[in-house]
């Protein structure tokens, strides 16, 4: 059973909570793999997908990992309701809840936002991402692929690369692989790096080539060019030059690595097309194991009893 | 009540041929039959069961395990760690024979069927278990295989030990609290 009661980020896990949710992802992999890819688990649950910031993979990802829970699910986007009426979170959630809606899962502009909502109303909470905060079931997902991948996620090298600062991918990640016994650089211009990062127990490398010699693992992340309030770097073309990743960095390291990327890319940037389409990347391999990811944390929750 | 054997080794043993002399019988060569073990622990009779059926047909059946975890009805009463399924191999238009340990309830049987109509819609299935605890059932489900059928209340507990050979050493009923 979860040592919690909501998934609000990997911070709060316990190393076992982890490898049960990566155990039981393993078990519904294999249920999507079916002809039949649905089981009736989450038959009575109502969820609400409550998007307040935009979101593709995700939203579709949590969708199907409930559709296929067979959970009654109803999509709510903040630009098109009531919060542009000046409406509050929790009168939202509040309101939603009254319709007899069991989960929440939610993403929202603002750090602690879930954290917020699961200590203010009375349904179970999981955090699809929180501003430059935490998004555990991406960190959760990674951690199953590389596992899937190498078969374990002790002592495995993991670099993280670009707009560190920004990213709750990045965070949660660093969070899930310490846990779970893998090394973590991160790597990136010194204005993308958050001052401090070495006391959660990372490295932190400026050197590209440096960092991939180093790694098993190469997490590359997207430039988040909406979250960006000031220049942190000259242009994107300097910065694609120093920190993308492309055949010839790839080829000039003489070994094999792992690429992987959260998504959305911007191709060109921080990974050219032809490694992020290549046979290193497992970029699509992460969005199908995303689903069984959902599916694990989803089942697990709901079926814990309070 | 003080713990009772039902089956020891030796007994285990002939009660094992007579159930697989029992399945020849029905499904002659396992031409159009699957063997399913479930998980958990029925998987362990299973195994016993295809290695016996494999050395008496000369050629091995088709054989699958079963996790029924996602459809069981009881998993918000108490939390279940889920199993691996390996059913590499459609059912469709195939004979299935289901292989579990003890049947108790039949809601663990309820589930299975449930499991099984995602691998295809099978000619019949049939139902092998190695203790029928009878006068227990909370759903209209019996076995076609019986090793041995055991009256016991609610508040026994009917437990198998197998030893790490994988084979079963012995099968005991004895009160819950002992």
């Amino acid at each position: 059973m979860l040592s919690v009661r909501h998934l609000l980020g990997i911070k709060d896990l316990l190393k076992e909570d982890i490898e049960l949710i990566l155990h039981t992802a393993d078990n519904f992999l294999d249920v999507i793999n079916r002809p039949i890819k649905k089981v009736p688990s989450l038959r009575d649950i109502t969820i609400v997908n409550l998007f307040f910031e935009n979101s593709t993979r995700t939203r579709l990802s949590f969708e199907l990992a409930e559709k296929r829970l067979s959970a009654d699910v109803i999509n709510f986007s903040a630009t098109s309701s009531s919060v542009s009426k000046g409406e509050t979170l929790i009168d939202t959630v509040n309101n939603i809840l009254a319709m007899k809606v069991d989960m929440v899962v939610m993403r929202h502009p603002k750090p602690g936002a879930a954290h917020f909502l699961s200590q203010h109303v009375n349904a179970k909470i999981i955090n699809a991402g929180d501003g430059a905060h935490e998004h555990p079931t991406q960190a959760l997902l990674d951690a199953f692929s590389i596992r899937r991948k190498l078969g374990t996620l002790e002592g495995v090298k993991v670099a993280i690369v670009g707009d560190i600062l920004h990213s709750r991918v990045a965070l949660s990640n660093i969070f899930c692989l310490k846990k779970m016994g893998a090394e973590v650089i991160v790597c990136g211009p010194p204005t993308l790096i958050p001052r401090n990062i070495e006391s959660i127990g990372v490295r932190v490398e400026h050197d590209l080539k440096k960092a991939l010699m180093w790694c098993d693992v190469a997490n590359m992340l997207r430039i988040q060019m909406e979250r960006q309030d000031i220049n942190y770097f000259p242009s994107i073309r300097e910065y694609s030059m120093q920190y993308g990743l492309n055949k010839e960095v790839l080829n000039s390291l003489n070994k094999e690595i792992l690429i992987m990327h959260p998504g959305p890319i911007n191709r060109g940037v921080e990974i050219s097309s032809e490694l992020a389409d290549g046979n290193h990347s497992i970029i699509l391999q992460q969005v199908e194991n995303g689903v069984a990811v959902r599916m694990a944390a989803l089942y697990l929750l709901a079926n814990r009893p309070d | 009540m003080s713990p009772r054997v039902i089956l020891d080794t030796n007994q285990f043993q002939r009660t094992l041929k007579r159930l697989c002399f029992q399945l020849i019988e029905n499904h002659s060569a396992f031409e159009n039959t699957v063997l399913v073990g479930l998980q958990p622990r029925g998987t362990l009779l299973s195994r016993c069961i295809h290695q016996e059926l494999t050395q008496l047909l000369g050629n091995s059946p088709v054989y699958g395990e079963l996790d029924t975890t996602f459809f069981r009805d009881d998993f918000r009463i108490k939390p279940l760690i889920p199993s691996s399924t390996s059913m590499n191999f459609d059912i469709e238009g195939k004979k299935v024979v289901l292989v579990d340990d003890v049947l108790f309830t039949g809601r663990s049987i309820r589930a299975a069927l449930d499991a099984l109509q995602h691998f295809g819609r099978p000619a019949n299935v049939e139902l092998l278990v190695l203790i029928d605890r009878r006068l227990s059932r909370h759903v209209p489900i019996q076995p076609d295989y019986t090793g041995v059928s055991v009256d016991a209340i609610f508040s026994e507990k009917v437990a198998l030990h197998w030893n790490e050979q994988a084979t079963l050493a012995e099968v005991i009923l004895k009160n819950k609290e002992s």
